[in-house]
């Protein structure tokens, strides 16, 4: 059976521009009204928790257990911040989400303060997203020339501003308390946890930052019921998910799908498979933190769970297909520069690991590799995992793991012959 | 330094926020917009303005990749080396750049015009290789495609936001 999809329905449409007009006419802005008559805050917390939405930034948390962490009294304000900082390499949805429908998600973003009892939200952008922060900027003020925003919205007596807020380019401010440090004017640097951000986040008060493409559904989980979305894929991974497929694909782009969709049907159905009559090498499934997986792993479905299983994990959804002409050292090269580029330096495993990595991966593609190296490499992921602020460190460590774990002979051949069997052919 | 209309515009901005320090950022853009770095002048004003002192807002600028520090050129052409990217001929890219500009990745133009930057993953990886310049987004790029561009940039036919 076809899928029917919903965040991206849109797309179908001839010439549609996803401005406030279109987006009523396509059903938008039915949700906002039905929230606020038909529910108390509390009943939407629930209705999100039954439904099963998990949050899509990376880590998979389901999204109502996290809203239902706020306290309920709180004295002082509590704060929702979406998190458009959409910067793990791989991942290019949230763009989309952000240019092209930017109402869906301030419908959700309106409806989830309402539900955690926030006057005051913002959408934190990465720097680089000029034009996207644009677009928002434009339909917040459609929103408040509607009165879904600013004060005794609909007549409910409910009060919601929303800010955009563009980053300057730092990867780091897409983790949580990192966004958090930033919004408020410092340096991106993650905070300790405990306390999380539902307790002590923005100026210190209670705070929930959810992902673009998270509160780009709860419209639809209002409008249609908790039960219609958990019905949608897996039972622990509900709901429709966006998928970005680049690399070594005919038709790279933005794939909306249930989760239980294995990695061969996205890549060789929808993505059109691999060009140039190559092989499938290698395939990292959600984002460059995670693990990368092989051929042997492609009726693996895309759920969070069927991921970690099978050694890696859904993160950002984001899926970056390699042919066999690809050398792996060269992507460890490239991976490991990037963390050791965006680890803030707060913490020594962190700071001193990414950038050894970097310097050893380096020197392997580069021919100089020494027969301790890969052992090396092992021990320092090893020790770069578990320990720090935040988990930027492990998501250093594990993909380099996991191209061992797959690709040891590559490396290997790399040390023997002190030059790399890719150069010159291969895909860089 | 600063027009009295950028100034107007900051007194709004920091309205927005319960602690006007959340509007350092947004602030620090405009004034690059407006000064073309950060020059020392440019944080100090910062600083007054906010009542932060010039180191900490030295800090905190330091910090970003799209705050520069140091003078840059008119404009600014930043080129995704991540992984898609490079998958799909960043490198080839990027040499080409800095061949037509005969600069290096990091360096502005002798005539202060262009500057060239390495950055990591621009959420753009479904049209790889991307490019942005002055802001804009620049897809599926090719060499024969960067040499229009920078044509056109010269020519100032190029439309950019320059932030
Ligand atoms: C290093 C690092 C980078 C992250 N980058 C992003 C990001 O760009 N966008 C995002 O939504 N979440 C990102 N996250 C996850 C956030 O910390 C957080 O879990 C998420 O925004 C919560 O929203 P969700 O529950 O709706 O997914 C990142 C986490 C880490 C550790
Ligand atoms: S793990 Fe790395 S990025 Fe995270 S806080 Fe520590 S040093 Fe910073
Ligand atoms: S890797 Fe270049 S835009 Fe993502």
């Amino acid at each position: 059976m076809a899928y029917e999809k919903i965040l991206t329905r849109y797309r179908d449409l001839p010439n549609y521009t996803g401005t406030i007009d279109e987006y009523i006419t396509q059903g938008g802005y039915q949700a906002l009204p039905k929230a606020l008559r038909e529910f108390q805050p509390a009943d939407l917390i629930e209705i999100v928790k039954r439904s099963g939405l998990r949050g899509r930034g990376g880590a998979g948390f389901p999204c109502g257990v996290k809203w239902g962490f706020t306290p309920k009294d709180s004295p002082k304000p509590k704060y929702l911040v979406c998190n458009c900082d959409e910067s793990e390499p791989g991942t290019f949805k949230d763009r989309m989400l952000i240019e092209e429908e930017p109402h869906q998600l301030i419908e959700g973003l309106i409806i989830s303060s309402y539900a955690i009892g926030c006057r005051l939200a913002f959408i934190y952008c990465r720097g680089e997203f000029v034009s996207g922060a644009q677009v928002l900027e434009r339909a917040l003020r459609e929103a408040y020339g509607r009165g879904y925003l600013g004060t005794n919205i609909l007549g409910s007596g409910f009060d919601l501003d929303v800010h955009v807020h563009r980053g300057a380019g730092a990867y780091i401010c897409g983790e949580e308390t990192g966004l958090l440090e930033s919004l408020e004017g410092k340096r991106g640097q993650p905070r300790m946890k405990p306390p999380f951000p539902a307790i002590s986040g923005l100026y210190r008060s209670p705070t929930v930052v959810n992902n673009v493409e998270t509160l780009s559904n709860i419209p639809h989980i209002v409008l249609r019921g908790a039960e219609w979305y958990a019905g949608i894929g897996p039972p622990k991974s509900a709901g429709p998910r966006l998928f970005s497929v680049s690399g070594h694909v005919e038709r790279p782009g933005n794939y909306e799908l249930p989760m239980s969709i294995t990695l061969r049907e996205l890549i060789f159905d929808h993505a059109g498979g691999i060009p140039n009559g190559r092989r499938l090498k290698a395939v990292i499934p959600g984002g460059s933190s995670a693990p990368v997986l092989t051929e042997q792993h492609l009726d693996v479905p895309m759920d969070f769970e069927s991921l970690a299983a099978a050694g890696s994990m859904g993160g950002s959804g984001g899926v970056i297909v390699m042919d066999d002409t690809v050398c792996m050292v060269r992507v460890g090269e490239i991976v490991s520069r990037f963390y050791h580029h965006e680890s803030c330096g707060q913490c020594t495993q962190c700071r001193e690991g990414t950038a050894w990595l970097h310097k050893v991966l380096r020197r392997i593609e580069h021919g100089q590799g020494r027969k301790e190296d890969l052992d090396l490499l092992l021990d320092m992921c090893d020790n770069m995992k578990g320990k720090t602020i935040c988990v930027l460190s492990d998501a250093a460590a594990m993909p380099i793991e996991s191209y061992l774990k797959h690709f040891r002979e590559e490396f290997e051949i790399h040390i023997r012959e002190r030059a790399c069997p890719f150069e010159g052919k291969g895909a860089f | 330094m600063i027009s009295d209309e950028t100034r107007k515009r900051f007194d709004e901005l920091v309205k927005r926020y319960p602690e006007k320090r959340s509007a350092l950022i947004p602030i620090l853009h405009e004034v690059q917009a407006e000064v073309g770095y950060l020059s020392p002048e440019a944080i100090a004003w910062v600083a007054a303005y906010l009542t932060l002192s010039p180191a900490d807002v030295m800090s905190v600028a330091s910090f970003y990749d799209m705050l520069h520090l140091e003078p840059v050129g008119k404009h600014m052409i930043y080129a995704c080396h991540n992984l898609t990217c490079s998958l799909l001929g960043a490198e080839r890219l990027i040499r080409h750049l800095e061949d037509r500009l005969g600069i290096r990745m990091g360096e502005t133009t002798p005539d202060g015009l262009i500057s060239l930057k390495r950055m990591e993953c621009l959420a753009s990886c479904g049209t790889a290789p991307a490019i942005q310049i002055d802001g804009v987004y620049y897809e599926r790029v090719t060499p024969q495609k960067l040499d229009e561009l920078l044509e056109k940039l010269r020519n100032g036919r190029l439309q950019g936001s320059r932030t």
